[in-house]
């Protein structure tokens, strides 16, 4: 019952989010330092959303050394993505060397 | 697609969006199915799970309110974290607008509905492309039906799955879509203004991790926008190739 209420507050604040933007700033003109800073989204929010993902462990602390996974596929798919150009061998070679990383520190640090 | 058409076609468009999207569609693929085992491991129902996943979808958001909603949270609690961690799609929006100003409200709202990350990503790149194409939105309708499609049916997999995968997070499946990402990164960072965007908007996702709902990540985007324009004024534009996103909007 009150996960409904919540489930479709959920839905209008969202929408409310993503559509009038799209509504009114279609409508109205940009001034050119906003359309010059627009370009940059795509490259800061991923990153913003990545370099945490890769770096924290499960308890909020910064891993920088070989005993993080998630950093050494990371790295990997970094060089892979920037050699390659090809997003799909870019999420294989990540997924693989996450895998493989773990294998490895099973071994060399149990 | 026929060669006596100067532009691709509306069909040609659709499928392009929904092919060029495939990849991310992989990266999605775990991350929906372990909402939907989550989802039901944290007390939501089965049919919350999937209104979710149909009436809010967005992702992130998804998951944390699961997470609220299990840890007992109240209605506003949780209305108000979606909130805050569905602004990011504002600036979607705003990259976008530029390029939707011709379309009819019939087309401004539903795809304003399915905006997520991953459609984003593909699409900006799309409207930046110097073609005249006049069915750009055709690639976007592809790219987030696609999404939106199979968003429904992982949620629904987990559903069904999740009693009988013990810990899905162990497995690190949740990191394919970071690795999708990473890919994506690939693109957009073709110039040292980007770069710099990148590397503030990173630091900075990193020294405000601690902050809730996310509101880190909307804070490094911005300081990154911030230090990407400041970039700019540096080294402009006209020395490195274009940027994945906007040239063709400041012609306009």
């Amino acid at each position: 019952m009150n996960e409904w209420v919540w489930i479709a507050g959920m839905a209008l604040v969202t929408f409310a989010v993503r559509y009038p933007v799209l509504l009114l700033v279609g409508r109205m003109p940009l001034p050119q330092p906003v359309l010059r800073a627009l370009k940059f989204v795509p490259a800061a929010v991923l990153t913003a959303i990545v370099v945490p993902a890769v770096l924290f462990d499960g308890n909020g602390r910064v891993v920088l050394d070989y005993t993080n996974a998630f950093l050494a596929a990371g790295v990997v798919s970094a060089g892979v993505a920037w050699r390659s150009r090809n997003l799909l061998l870019t999420i294989v070679a990540g997924m693989a060397s996450l895998w493989a990383w773990r294998w490895v520190l099973t071994i060399v640090a149990p | 697609m026929t060669q006596s058409h100067p532009h691709p076609t509306r069909r040609a468009e659709l499928w392009a969006g929904a092919r060029d999207t495939f990849p991310l569609i992989v990266g999605t693929i775990p991350f929906g199915i372990i909402f939907g085992a989550v989802a039901v491991t944290s007390g939501v129902s089965a049919g919350g799970a999937m209104a979710m996943s149909a009436f809010v979808f967005a992702g992130s958001a998804q998951f944390i309110a699961a997470g609220l909603a299990g840890g007992g949270a109240g209605a506003l609690v949780i209305v108000i974290t979606t909130l805050v961690v569905n602004l990011r799609h504002a600036l979607y929006a705003a990259s976008l607008a530029p390029h939707m100003k011709h379309l009819p409200q019939r087309w401004l709202a539903p795809l304003g509905f399915w905006l997520t990350d991953e459609s984003y990503v593909v699409v900006v790149s799309r409207y930046s492309r110097p073609d005249a194409s006049p069915h750009k939105h055709w690639y976007h309708l592809g790219s987030a039906l696609f999404m939106y499609i199979n968003w429904q049916f992982c949620t629904w997999i987990g559903l069904i799955a999740g009693q009988s995968i013990p810990n899905p997070r162990a497995w690190g499946l949740d990191f394919a879509l970071v690795v999708t990402f990473i890919g994506m990164l690939a693109q957009f960072i073709r110039n040292k203004p980007a770069l710099a965007a990148a590397g503030v908007a990173g630091a900075a996702a990193v020294l405000a991790h601690g902050l809730p709902n996310q509101i880190g990540l909307l804070i490094a985007a911005l300081a990154g926008i911030a230090a990407g324009m400041a970039a700019e004024a540096i080294w402009p534009a006209s020395a490195d190739a274009p940027s994945a996103s906007g040239e063709a909007a400041i012609d306009e």
